[in-house]
């Protein structure tokens, strides 16, 4: 079978302002970012859905020193998405240095933001970036 | 499957090198023949740990060199890749290959030359350790996932943050103990609990000495089957055990506090061995952060889940501890070139159990075993030894 949601079509829905995921018509479970098969039960069967971007920080780190092409400090997170799955990206609208243990459990609604490539990374790409609900 | 042993190791200073990794391995790789009272010619295979010589030196492909060098160019020889574990996936294919009876006499081993890189160009290539489409781009690095992992791990236990960085400093402070005492090592003093926390903070909440450094280096072992081993030395060292597992992309792993893959792998060595991780003396461990030695001794079953930090803060994991690890000084202190890492610390168990450690000898140790991590924990792979 013909993979479903590849990144290339993920990637261009975030831009349009559409959060992507597969969703299993077997045993009802999400998964995201997409996969070839459920992470839960192996089955090809998966509709593709839009997901809310609602979710709770589960972590997060501020990092300081960053790779070649990224300028520092900047916050990144795990979200556990009101679906279920993990999921990583930027928490923005939040000064680095006034990040702390509290924003675990805080609630979060998912953007994107489209991130210049490098030449080893097969162009542009787009993180997932979180707001802190109010 | 028959019985294997290690018949020879050896190992380069680990650090800064101005020679290229095939010439670090090499080195590394004679020592061993040598020590095995054997000549190039009689290794079959090379399995070779080598994480980034593309970025390195623009060298692909590199274990064929490596055998041409010690005069042995037309065996089989394949370079092995996962991450920080390579050099013990390298090894524990080894291993199969002399105990499934398709050879008889192995070399596999590691090299790696980071220094060379930079911090900027070293942390964008051991990033690449991250799933490069739905992680990379968030601007993600190595110490970041295990900074995210030590809030997880303070949140879950309801360990103050501050109280959490103390112990992890005590990791730290007690590898680069070790490394005092380990000729090969990187960094060869000791270090305080006040020195870490008052470092530069690289990802929050890990500070310069929760930090492995960048490294130079190579290790190699010989592998041969039990009854060739006894022909060549006194004292074989015989794998009892080993195991690998994977965990995906970091956002699978949801609660990283558990390290799944090395749950699986552990439990996987223990079960060949036949023994449990009670019967362990010594444990060379994947410390590239200190947070990561603590998740290791839960995971590999040494201390109870949530209780690694306070085993750490009371001296259980010393020398003179309940289980000694990292007597060599760890990533942390003896350094870690990745492609290389696993090897050396297979090479510091073997000399534990031959007793040749010196100062830092952990007495009487029957049983070692390693624990290798690659990646945002996606990969564990682990190795136990007997005398
Ligand atoms: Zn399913």
């Amino acid at each position: 079978m013909e993979y479903k949601l590849t990144y290339e079509k993920y990637k261009e829905a975030l831009i349009g302002g559409k959060f992507l995921g597969l969703k299993c018509n077997k045993c009802g479970a999400y998964t995201v970012p997409p996969k070839k098969v459920c992470l839960e039960c192996t089955s090809e069967d998966m509709d593709i859905v839009e997901i809310s971007g609602k979710g709770e920080i589960r972590t997060f780190t501020v990092i300081r020193v960053p790779p070649e092409g990224f300028e520092g400090p900047y916050i990144v997170g795990m979200v556990e998405l009101d679906e279920g799955p993990w999921v990583m990206g930027n928490i923005v609208d939040l000064d680095p240095d006034k990040a702390g243990m509290d924003l675990i459990g805080k609630k979060v609604t998912t953007g994107h933001k489209v991130v210049k490539g490098d030449k080893f990374s097969a162009g542009d790409g787009v993180a997932l970036a979180f707001s802190l609900q109010d | 499957m028959r019985e294997v042993a290690v018949v020879g190791v050896g190992m380069t200073n680990f650090g800064i090198s101005e020679k290229t990794q095939i010439e670090m391995f090499s080195e590394a790789a004679m020592e061993a023949i040598t020590e095995s009272n054997i000549e190039p010619r009689d290794i079959q295979a090379l399995f070779l740990g080598n994480v980034l010589g593309d970025f390195e030196e623009g060298q692909m492909n590199m274990a064929p060199m490596c055998a041409a060098d010690i005069g042995i160019p037309n065996i089989p020889a394949t370079r092995f890749e996962g991450a920080c574990a390579s050099a013990t996936v390298a090894l524990r294919d080894a291993y199969m290959w002399v105990a499934s009876g398709f050879y008889d006499m192995v070399l596999a081993g590691g090299t790696e030359k980071a220094m060379v890189m930079g911090t900027p160009m070293a942390t964008r290539t051991f990033a690449m350790g991250s799933d490069s489409r739905y992680e990379s781009f968030a601007g993600i690095t190595f110490p970041g996932a295990f900074g995210m992992a030590a809030h997880l791990y303070s949140k879950k236990y309801g360990i103050p943050l501050e109280k959490l960085k103390e112990q992890m400093a005590m990791v730290s402070v007690k590898n680069h103990k070790n490394g005092v005492l380990n000729p090969k090592a990187q960094f060869r003093k000791e270090i305080t609990v006040e020195k870490v926390l008052s470092g530069i903070v690289i990802a929050d909440p890990l500070q310069l000495l929760d930090c492995c450094p960048f490294s130079d280096g190579a290790a190699a072992l010989v592998f041969a089957s039990a009854d060739k081993a006894k022909d060549l030395t006194k004292k074989p060292i015989y794998i009892a055990g080993t195991g690998q597992g994977s965990a995906g992309p970091l956002h699978n792993q949801k609660d990283f506090t558990i390290v799944k893959s090395r749950v699986i792998s552990s439990q996987q060595a223990y079960k060949q061995a036949g023994i449990g991780p009670e019967d362990i003396d010594v444990c060379e461990l994947h410390d590239c952060f200190t947070i990561a030695e603590i998740l290791a001794i839960e995971a590999m079953g040494f201390f109870e889940y949530g209780k690694g930090s306070q085993a750490s803060e009371d001296g259980e994991t010393a020398l003179d501890g309940k289980i000694p690890i990292n007597p060599s000084g760890g990533l942390k202190a003896k350094g870690h070139p990745i492609g290389a890492t696993g090897a050396a610390q297979a090479y510091e168990i073997v000399k534990q159990l031959r007793e040749e450690c010196g100062e830092r000898q952990v007495k009487g140790a029957k049983i070692g075993m390693t624990d290798t991590l690659g990646g945002d924990l996606a990969t564990v792979c682990n190795i136990i030894f007997r005398r």
